[in-house]
């Protein structure tokens, strides 16, 4: 892995960075634009079509929505305990799946006795079994945490065992000739090995939490930007919806781009942190 | 006759009957018969052999990373096995180097090289001091903060070179150290390793395929056969030090190097 950059001084380092650079601007000049694009396509199709207000409201009433939604206390409630559940279930998610991945990757017997009823809690709709959890956690935020704990786990755990199993035998034997204690080997060489591969894991694992989060709240409950949006639903508040589904989206974006900077921080020396 | 230093102190590594079988019970491989060698302190021994020679097994026995089936092993008079339990007191005098540099790529050069200190608890002010001080040494001065990956494959060698040198052990492994760099950066490390060597005064052990690379560094060569590995011929070079690149072209050096062509094709 090491030994991957090609022999001889690397290439004109500047120019390389100025490439970087420019392709690192694109996506901020395109993405309003295709933005812009989308929603006066929206707004010309809701214009001139005549489709009904129930089944697609114009851009700019939910804009006025989403304003109004961003004013209002009761709506930054509603995004407090989302955002709680998705963070406090991703967190159990990394501790239970980093740690259980550690420990299969490196006890085979493990592995074999545990595998069935790991892959056992994933084949299972999970979505599914939510209505169970608000049976046997109740209709608070418990539940929610939860799901979203259960949903982001597993590519955390899948990610966390190929990153152990993927350290490279040779840096192995550095370590073995230089006596180093078990505690050393895992806290020198294992973690930041497998560190890229985990947070490939973490960044699957909050898109999961979030979707966790939500659903949970869909079914139970009466917090939460999932049951906000289930609630505008069912009183016909279209905009509103709108707004809520909006809003989630980005929070999303928010919380994977936090993961994309966290690679940054954590692995600047990773061929995936650099751009 | 013998020029290689003989003092009254014990030899730096003593190998008696030690021997090595690979794989299961049906399918024995085995890669090295019953061997006895000893190194003197401060001896250039460089192994020699074709592939599957059995020199990389034993190198790696010595540098304890793979245990013997049988024999005796010493390091500094220190028993290395115990059985398949490698004794970790025997292992504190042994640096070892490898074919790939292995440096860590999340960690800085000087923090690479600083690595065994680090494991050894050494103060970071402290240990990043000696890395400065092994950059220089080995060549790479002016690169300690760098990425490994912005270094080309000859000065990350050098880098695993310092890396083995930073806790001063007394014996030096080096396992095909520059068998994946280009013939001309590999002259240019054969002069450094040489002045290393004679800098430090360390007891080295280094194992190649290449006789050009042997006649040059070594004070004697070790020539193992295959199936099973065993040691053929033992060559000592009595060219004096320090040897330069044009040293490769006289007759003493050739003389060596053409009986040892003969007899590798021999054996082989």
């Amino acid at each position: 892995m090491s030994d991957s950059a090609p022999v001889g001084t690397p290439p004109s380092d500047a120019l390389a960075r100025r490439r970087g650079v420019r392709e690192g601007l694109l996506p901020w000049i395109t993405t309003p634009i295709l933005l812009a694009a989308l929603i006066g396509l929206w707004h010309v199709y809701v214009k001139w079509s005549g489709i009904s207000h129930f089944i697609l409201p114009a851009p700019a009433d939910v804009w006025t929505e989403w304003l109004r939604l961003m004013t209002n206390p009761r709506g930054w409630n509603h995004t407090y305990w989302t955002l709680y559940a998705t963070l406090a279930g991703f967190g159990w998610a990394i501790v239970i799946g980093v740690g259980l991945g550690v420990a299969i990757a490196r006890v085979r017997w493990l592995e074999l006795t545990l595998n069935p009823f790991i892959v056992a809690t994933q084949v299972i709709p999970k979505v599914a079994l939510v209505p169970l959890f608000v049976v046997w956690f109740g209709f608070g935020v418990t539940s929610k945490v939860i799901v979203a704990a259960v949903l982001a786990f597993f590519p955390i755990l899948t990610n966390t065992v190929l990153g152990v199993k993927s350290i490279d035998e040779g840096h192995r034997d550095v370590m073995t000739s230089l006596n180093a204690t078990r505690w050393q080997i895992f806290r020198r060489l294992e973690l930041p090995s497998a560190l890229p591969y985990i947070i490939t894991g973490l960044e699957v694992g909050i898109v999961l939490a979030i979707i966790g989060a939500i659903v949970g709240e869909y079914l139970g409950g009466n917090l939460g930007l999932g049951r906000m949006l289930i609630e505008r639903m069912n009183a016909f508040e279209m905009d509103e919806m709108f707004a809520i589904l909006i809003h989630m989206s980005m929070l999303g974006f928010l919380l994977y781009f936090s993961i994309g900077i966290l690679r940054r921080l954590l692995i600047p020396w990773h061929g995936s942190a650099r751009r | 006759m013998d020029h290689v230093p003989m003092s009254a102190e014990q030899p730096a590594i003593i190998l008696s009957g030690i021997e090595k079988w690979y794989g299961t019970r049906d399918r024995p491989v085995h890669a090295l018969s019953p061997t006895d060698l000893s190194v003197a302190e401060g001896e250039f021994v460089v192994l020699l052999g074709p592939s599957g020679c059995g020199k990389t097994t034993l190198l790696r026995m010595v540098g304890g990373l793979i245990a013997p089936t049988s024999g005796r092993l010493t390091v500094e008079g220190q028993l290395l096995w115990q059985g398949e339990q490698r004794r970790p007191e025997a292992v504190s005098e042994l640096g070892m180097v490898f074919q790939d540099a292995n440096l860590f790529p999340w960690l800085s050069i000087e923090d690479n090289i600083a690595l065994p200190l680090e494991l050894k608890g050494m103060a970071r002010t402290e240990r990043r001091a000696k890395a400065h001080e092994l950059c220089r040494l080995v060549g790479i001065g002016g690169f300690e903060r760098r990425w490994p990956r912005e270094l080309s494959g000859g000065m990350r060698q050098r880098a695993a070179i310092a890396r083995a040198l930073s806790y001063d052990p007394k014996i030096l492994l080096m396992d095909e150290p520059f068998g994946a760099l280009d013939a001309m950066t590999r002259d240019a490390m054969n002069l450094e390793l040489q002045r290393i060597w004679m800098d430090t005064g360390k007891t080295i052990i280094l194992v190649t395929h290449s006789i050009s690379e042997a006649v040059f560094l070594a004070d004697r060569i070790v020539l193992l056969s295959p199936r099973p590995g065993k040691i053929d011929t033992i060559v000592h070079v009595p060219i004096p030090r320090p040897r330069r690149s044009e040293v490769q072209s006289t007759r003493a050096f050739q003389d060596i190097a053409l009986a040892l062509r003969q007899r590798l094709a021999a054996i082989s």
